[in-house]
């Protein structure tokens, strides 16, 4: 029997590596800790400075909403925005937070894309970064209207595939 | 032109991989003397055609021409000659022709130095060789044709990754493949005997060799690759138990388990099957690297960028391997004849605990390697195991593997008596705990775990020269013991140096785990600092430009007692294509230690971010490193040990 056991253990392991490969996972992923968990609480200052202090009261209740982190000297953000603008015509709100950005110059990206947020906020040390757990930027969350995270997206919403996957995380917090 | 030649000649390398694979094999199972023969020929000419075609892939390379669309990925005009030449290895699809070259290279080897091997053995093992070629230019054709055509041509490349663009990356991968590619000679011979059905002292003696070869290359290999990650990286550390670092680590763990258990069988026929297991194993293991480095399962430094066509392509290629082979193992397995039987204190039982400790720490390595896989696959968590438990497994399993290390050489074959050794090390044991003893009242018993590890390698390092003394008779015929000296075998020399290699890496990492000097500061020009009694005096950073980067070179002045030890210069590089940034430790090494820089970014006006070290002992890692490579090289050109010796 014993002669057996290598050939076993290898038939396992090759079990576990097809698995891995036909499941449609990204290695460098991570899974964010904060799905299912309500939004971090902050308080930070406006990018548009008509309220001076922005805080998680702020967010809207009763709808759900999307909250995305970017910043002017971000590339893969430039690429992300006519994603975004699409999303504000859907009617979805958009929180923007510009993470480790002069709120001057994130001003300046909004002036030169167009503004897709409802609400823009300056993290600009990044503390409210780390509590969403964001590694970079682009990055967006999608609440729900009880205010709990449902789904992170990381790196630019740009393509099918990316814009097919917060379509369907979309639909499942509108029913 | 060029390019459709080496497309060409890879072709042909299959149609002689396929001549080589079926023609020896069928002839072997039919007696078939005439296809057995076909072997030899198609060894060699497999062996031309891959080289033919790596060439050319190496001139399309040279000449930067970037139609080629590995060319156009991988290289720029202005990179170095030395780089734009490695960068043939230092993408997936060229990796793959260096694995396939070498490949060939040991079968024509085998089928010029294994003349005297009996005919249909040797026809096996070149028909196995030959196989495992068909799979992998199987896979390059398919998958990943280096010769691809790029319309239109790029005018200028991507450039390589500059981490990679350093001379220790230059010989990094080709001595590690050799290892890795080296242990599939172990695993024909191995199916080779499956198939014969017999596994004789001979086998042995034909197999070591072959893997001691093998077993250098994969030394010096990961030597290399561990010493570039101290120097290039900049974080001071020498390993790091990524997951690929640990693929190259398995098949050496199992490699050198393979080496021990192969002189039993050569010297007492027992052992076989696990032998036989240990040679499939250690290529098996060789094989699941360059799975994971490529097929995009695990992430890491390493990993080349990945394509599920690719992935799918290496798993199957894997399974038929390595499934078909231990499957052989347990059908074919029953008819190998038990070994003889030996006493529990001979030298064969402490070789024993030798393998059983390698391979279950070969076998913990695995599962800390996959173990994040499994979670994940199980219940979709993601973890990471990390060095806390690695290096836990290490000084658990290697701790015991340095005390039977003590006494196995002193024992003797089939009846050796642990008492009559146990006398012989008493003095060595005596001063093995002196030393524990010395170091914990030294350091007001603050650092028990070093002063283990220096007491382990002073056991080791002593026990070896006292089995050198007690094999010279230095004690009972000193004036004759010099000419003892000389007369030993060269395989003698080479696994006391091999063992004194051990000792001098566990003394390496004791010691500059433990009393390594670390100190992060902001400095400007004209400031000063105390690293472990050295005064470093910065005298500012220069602006300068290399062929394809800009770096900032930060000079320091190191002072020690009123006289100058060194200048270190560590440079923070930008390299333009593509825009990458490296630092460049700056590195003094003495009998003792190092003294290592790296400067960072300026932090706000004229300061710099500054990282020192005085890292104690740290050569000695190396060193050992190289001092078992040396002791390979010496037991290999003993004459009873050649390649294809006749037994």
């Amino acid at each position: 029997m014993n002669r057996f056991i290598p050939f076993i253990s290898f038939a396992g392991l090759v079990i576990l590596f097809a698995a891995m490969m036909s499941s449609e996972r990204n290695p460098k992923e991570l899974k964010s800790a904060l799905i299912d968990k309500p939004i971090p609480a902050f308080s930070l200052p406006a990018l548009i400075a008509d309220k001076p202090i922005i805080s998680d009261s702020d967010l809207p209740s009763d709808t759900p909403y999307i909250v995305n982190f970017f910043a002017s000297w971000c590339v893969p953000c430039r690429a992300e925005h006519d994603s975004l603008i699409n999303l504000k015509q859907r009617g979805i709100p958009i929180i923007g937070v510009s993470y480790k950005d002069t709120p001057q110059a994130s001003l300046r990206f909004l002036n030169e894309l167009g503004d897709p947020y409802m609400l823009s906020i300056s993290d600009e040390r990044g503390r409210t970064g780390i509590d969403f757990g964001v590694t970079g930027v682009p990055e967006t969350f999608i609440v729900d209207a009880n205010g709990i995270i449902r789904y992170r997206h990381w790196g630019p919403v740009v393509g099918e595939a990316a814009l097919a996957k917060v379509f369907a995380a979309l639909e499942k917090v509108e029913q | 032109m060029i390019a459709e030649l080496g497309h060409f000649a890879l072709i042909m390398a299959l149609g002689f991989a396929c001549l080589g694979a079926l023609g020896p094999l069928i002839g072997a199972a039919k007696g078939n003397k005439r296809l057995m023969a076909l072997g030899s020929g198609a060894a060699y000419a497999q062996f031309t055609a891959s080289l033919i075609s790596f060439l050319c892939l190496t001139y399309l390379f040279y000449i930067s021409d970037f139609s080629v669309r590995v060319v156009a990925a991988n290289s720029h005009t202005l990179k170095p000659m030395m780089y734009k030449i490695a960068g043939v290895w230092g993408n997936h699809e060229g990796s793959l022709m260096l694995w396939v070259l070498m490949l060939s290279l040991f079968a024509a080897a085998v089928a010029l130095r294994g003349k005297r091997l009996p005919d249909t053995f040797r026809a096996r093992v070149l028909g196995v060789q030959c196989l495992l070629a068909v799979g992998f230019l199987l896979f390059i054709l398919f998958t990943s044709n280096p010769f691809d055509r790029l319309i239109p041509a790029a005018l200028e490349g991507n450039g390589l990754n500059p981490l990679l663009q350093d001379p220790g990356l230059v010989f990094h991968p080709p001595l590690l493949y050799l290892g890795y590619v080296g242990l599939s000679i172990a695993f024909s011979f191995a199916v080779a005997a499956l198939l014969e059905g017999d596994v004789n002292p001979a086998w042995a003696r034909w197999v070591r060799p072959w893997t001691l070869t093998a077993w250098m290359f994969l030394t010096a290999g990961i030597a290399l690759g561990s010493w570039w990650a101290y120097y290039e990286l900049g974080w001071g550390g020498w390993w790091f138990w990524d997951p690929v670092e640990n693929a190259s680590f398995m098949p050496w763990l199992v490699a050198t388990a393979l080496l021990h258990s192969a002189i039993v069988v050569e010297k007492r026929g027992a052992l076989k099957s696990w032998t036989i297991l240990l040679a499939i194993v250690a290529f098996s293991f060789s094989l699941l690297g360059t799975f994971l480095v490529r097929s995009g399962v695990i992430t890491s430094v390493h990993a080349f960028a990945s394509d599920p066509a690719r992935g799918i392509f290496i798993l199957a290629f894997l399974a038929i391997v390595v499934g078909g082979s231990l499957a052989l193992y347990a059908w074919r397995v029953p008819r190998l004849t038990l070994g003889g039987l030996f006493g529990l204190t001979a030298r064969e039982s402490a070789l024993i605990v030798n393998n059983v400790l390698l391979s279950t720490f070969a076998a913990v390595v695995l599962v800390g390697t996959l173990y994040p896989l499994m979670l994940e696959a199980y219940d979709g968590s993601q973890i990471s195991v990390g060095p806390p438990f690695f290096n836990f497994a290490t000084i658990m399993l290697v701790s015991p593997l340095i005390i039977a290390l003590g006494f196995g050489p002193l024992l003797s074959w089939k009846r050796g008596h642990l008492s009559k050794a146990a006398i012989r090390l008493l003095p060595i044991f005596i001063v093995a705990l002196m030393v524990f003893l010395g170091t914990i009242w030294a350091t007001m018993g603050n650092q028990i775990l070093t002063a283990f590890g220096l007491m382990l390698a002073a056991w080791l390092m002593g026990s070896v020269l006292m089995e050198l003394a007690h094999r010279i008779k230095l004690f009972e015929h000193p004036a004759k013991a010099l000419a003892r000296l000389l007369n030993l075998p060269r395989a003698h020399f080479g696994m006391s140096l091999a063992h004194l290699g051990v000792g001098l890496v566990l003394l390496g990492v004791t010691v500059s785990e433990a009393w390594t000097v670390e100190k992060l500061e902001l400095m400007q020009a004209g400031e000063s600092t105390d690293v472990a009694g050295y005064t470093f005096i910065f005298n500012g950073v220069e602006p300068i430009v290399g062929p394809n980067f800009t770096a900032i070179r930060g000079h320091f002045d190191v002072i020690k007692a009123g006289r100058s030890v060194a200048n270190l210069a560590p440079e923070d590089r930008v390299y333009a294509h593509p825009v990458t940034n490296t630092t460049e430790a700056s590195i003094h090494p003495m009998w003792h230690g190092d003294l290592y820089a790296v400067i960072g970014e300026a932090a706000g006006g004229k300061r710099f971010s500054v990282r020192l070290y005085y890292k104690p002992f740290v050569s000695f890692l190396w060193l050992g490193a190289m001092l078992m490579c040396v002791g390979g090289l010496l037991s290999l050109s003993d004459r009873r040990l050649r390649l294809g010796a006749a037994s």
